[in-house]
């Protein structure tokens, strides 16, 4: 397996703010790979510095085998880029910002174009100051979907889109997936990413503090049990991984890690199971798991 | 009335958003005039000096095209307030017109028109309200202008016709703008037409003061600064010629009430049009997509810098008409004669044109920063494109833009000069030569900003502290007696006066040698800055 996408040990300050916090992150050629955090959290730094807009302070960094800072013309013609804060110019119409952006990359498919717009439902004749946010984002999507590239970086980009645009971008995601194409998708809408991508990166005040599939990932959390037993359980507290036991008569409520599940139905079942229900933790369980210390103090603002 | 309902809330809310910046305006006008005056005042003890002053002024093309004619040269008020009568007018207009714009289009483009209107505002409430706050700003700034001008001790009837000068000009100008919002959908676009009526207000005037006695001097009365200025403050007091510009007034306020019962809030009268679908084939590299984004700036800059040529070109031409008094011939001999005087009158307009030129250099390389701070710049980064490609795109059109201005100017101003002195074969060269002088010159404030750019973007817009320093030490340097060395820090200083002076190629290589450097600073420390 190749990687599109190699980041170590990552530095960048901007005066006394720390963004980027010795930041790791590796994403796999042909994989979808969501990169997950708060506003503030230093996912728009990590992909500035990606495109060579910014110069890390310390680490490393390659994008397509290259180096994202010195060979930035040269590997952006291999990649799309949608901003998170899409600004047009108030004179170009969108169809011929599209265009534009990809002739300016490595080129487009004009079928795929026409296609996407029609998906979109953008009118590609209005011009830049006309356009709503969302419809700006339709064009960033738009040019950077028909373009000829190996890469796409997307960030945040469906902050503006209603419902609807959000279901023709998750099932255009899907496709480039089945294309091979290679996907960093930055955003805070958990569903989204846990519907999207084959991979995930949790990052954290500068720092990725989790990363793997969806089913690592949950592995190293905890499953929600309920369950009715034909008699009263017993031993359940002492069980290593329990937590938040909730025992009445015959039910029981708990949580058990996910890695040691199986102690806990085998202690279930010498009671018999009568009915049971067993939640994996959704992804936004696992991002509150990481977060929850972060409420108590103020997340220092970045960007 | 119900179409006025909320008149004297907006009022309100205007005097209190400019509750600062109105009495600052303000006071820089008092200010300005009083100390002009004061400081004049001592300088014309005796009915001859003031008669001598006023005639080489009336015998210098250059400075009756710029401030206008003096009319009663035994008028201490008028010789010693001249320069601020119409161009103060001018300014004072521009600040009427500004405020009306800033109080009606400004407002619902950022859509906190809308947010008011929805509770109980009539339809014509939002432009009421801004010309009483516009209207009401200049009579209080003329008011306190004709005191403070009576404080200095000039009589009292010429200082309040001075005040009504201003007062005149103001409240044409207010109407202009009130015309001007209803037009098109952009406060940034009506503000753009009230500066082009503005200065063809100007240039009329210009025309009209320059042309010869019983010539076509009644150009200047197609300009509502024209009819201002006419009022002739301390040397007639013509007090009836303000009904002009107030007539004026009531005139564009009508017709922008009859345009707003005819539009959507939020709407111009000009509605945007849909584009093209695709791109043409030619927007395919930075160099396209800047040239797309300053074309408009550049044509609009161009058309009037030839018009402006022209007019100086005529205004050359008209030399001769000044030189009637002894006193004036005299002055015109001691300049080297009629062509003497004609090619200094011209050297010194095509170094004005250069100044012009310049802003338009600082406004199109500023573009850089505003694209950056825009997030515009960052999607063209993310693509093939290199920095130093799409710098040089924008650097590229400041400075081949610049060379454009300078040279229409140039050959605007040799076709109408050579037509009436009758050798246009030498002089349209001779024009364009002196037009080109003033690049490099030029060059070196435009690359100051790309230095800046590069270096420092934070502080990019203080070159026009520079340049207006640049300016100051040009204008007012020899008056004040300032050190060579100090003077000699203006790029400008240094540019050889053409037509008629004597060229060496030294000043400009090095000046270019300069622009270059400025240029290479600025592009390489870019490249190794953070975007954004």
């Amino acid at each position: 397996m190749t990687s599109a996408i190699v980041v170590s040990g990552l530095h960048k300050s901007y005066g006394s703010t720390h963004a980027l916090d010795g930041l790791d992150l590796e994403v796999a050629t042909g994989e979808v790979h969501g990169f997950l955090g708060p506003n503030g959290a230093g996912k728009s730094t990590t992909i500035r510095v990606l495109l060579g807009l910014l110069k890390g302070d310390d680490g490393d960094a390659s994008l397509l085998g290259g180096d994202p800072w010195h060979d930035a013309a040269k590997l952006h013609r291999r990649l799309a880029y949608v901003p998170g804060d899409v600004n047009l110019w108030p004179n170009l119409t969108g169809g011929e910002v599209i265009d534009l952006l990809g002739r300016l990359r490595g080129g487009q498919d004009p079928k795929k174009r026409d296609d996407l717009l029609r998906r979109f439902d953008l009118d590609p004749t209005k011009k830049g100051r006309t356009y709503s946010k969302g419809n700006r984002q339709k064009v960033a999507l738009v040019a950077a979907l028909a373009s000829d590239v190996e890469l796409l970086i997307l960030d945040e980009p469906t902050s503006g889109l209603d419902p609807l645009m959000e279901e023709v971008f998750r099932q255009c995601i899907e496709e480039e997936r089945q294309r091979d194409r290679t996907v960093l998708l930055s955003s805070h809408i958990l569903s989204e990413v846990e519907a999207l991508c084959d991979r995930i990166s949790i990052i954290r005040r500068g720092k990725v503090v989790e990363t793997g599939t969806l089913a690592d990932l949950r592995h190293l959390t905890r499953t929600s049990i309920q369950a009715e037993l034909a008699a009263s359980p017993n031993g359940l507290a002492q069980l290593p991984g329990v937590h938040s036991l909730d025992v009445e008569g015959n039910r029981v409520r708990c949580e058990v890690d996910t890695a040691l599940l199986d102690g806990l139905m085998k202690q279930l079942a010498a009671s018999g199971i009568k009915s049971l229900v067993a939640q994996p933790p959704t992804l936004e369980e696992l991002f509150l798991r990481h977060y929850e210390d972060d409420a108590a103090e103020p997340v220092a603002a970045t960007r | 009335m119900n179409d006025f309902a909320g008149t004297t809330t907006l009022v309100r809310l205007a005097l209190r958003r400019d509750r600062v910046i109105l009495p600052v305006w303000i006071l820089v006008f008092v200010s300005m005039a009083a100390g002009s005056a004061k400081a004049s005042i001592d300088l014309y003890p005796d009915v001859a000096s003031r008669v001598s002053a006023a005639e080489t002024t009336n015998s210098s093309p250059a400075l009756v095209s710029l401030y206008g004619r003096i009319y009663d040269p035994t008028s201490l008020g008028e010789v010693s307030l001249f320069k601020l009568t119409s161009f103060g007018a001018l300014l004072v207009g521009l600040l009427a017109a500004l405020l009306v714009v800033r109080h009606t289009r400004a407002e619902e483009e950022s859509g906190r028109l809308e947010l008011l209107s929805a509770g109980v505002l009539g339809r014509y409430a939002a432009l009421t309200a801004a010309l009483i706050v516009s209207a009401g700003t200049v009579i209080v700034l003329g008011l306190l202008t004709a005191v403070s001008l009576m404080g200095t001790g000039l009589p009292t009837g010429g200082s309040f016709a001075f005040g009504l000068t201003w007062i005149a000009a103001g409240l044409a100008f207010a109407g202009v703008g009130a015309l001007t919002a209803q037009l098109t959908e952009g406060a940034r676009t009506a503000n753009g037409f009230t500066a082009i009526v503005l200065g063809v207000s100007y240039v009329l005037r210009a025309l009209g003061d320059s042309s010869a006695d019983g010539g076509s001097r009644w150009i200047s009365w197609f300009s509502p600064i024209g009819w201002a200025q006419q009022i002739r403050p301390y040397a007639g007091d013509r007090w009836l010629l303000a009904l002009a510009p107030l007539a004026l007034l009531v005139v564009l306020v009508v017709a922008a009430f009859a345009l707003i019962r005819r539009r959507d809030v939020g709407a111009g009268l000009v509605r945007p049009r849909p584009g093209p679908a695709t791109a043409a084939a030619s927007l395919r590299s930075p160099l396209a997509l800047a040239w797309r984004l300053h074309r408009g700036s550049l044509l609009a800059w161009g058309f009037a810098f030839l018009l402006l040529g022209f007019v100086v070109g005529n205004i050359a031409s008209n030399v001769d008409g000044f030189v009637s008094s002894e006193g004036a011939k005299d002055f015109v001999e001691k300049l080297g004669g009629v062509n003497g005087i004609t090619d200094a009158f011209l050297s010194s307009e095509m170094g004005m044109l250069g100044l012009l030129a310049s802003a338009f250099g600082i406004q199109a390389a500023l573009r850089l920063r505003s694209e950056e701070t825009a997030l515009r710049a960052e999607p063209l980064l993310a693509t093939g494109v290199t920095r130093y490609q799409w710098l040089a795109s924008h650097v590229l059109m400041a400075l081949l833009g610049t060379a454009v201005l300078v040279l229409v100017g140039g050959l605007g101003s040799g076709i109408s000069s050579g037509a009436s002195l009758g050798n246009m074969g030498r002089q349209v060269p001779r024009m364009l030569a002196a037009a080109a002088i003033q690049l490099p010159a030029i060059w070196v404030v435009t690359a100051l900003v790309v230095l800046l750019f590069g270096l420092a973007p934070k502080l990019i817009t203080t070159v026009w502290a520079f340049f207006g320093a640049f300016l100051l030490i040009g204008q007012f340097g020899p008056l004040f007696d300032l050190p060579q060395g100090l003077m000699d820090l203006s790029p400008y200083a240094h540019t050889p006066r053409l037509p008629g002076g004597d060229f060496s190629a030294t000043p400009v290589i090095v000046l270019a040698a300069i622009a270059l450097a400025l240029l290479v600073a600025g592009s390489t420390t870019f490249r190794r800055r953070d975007v954004g």
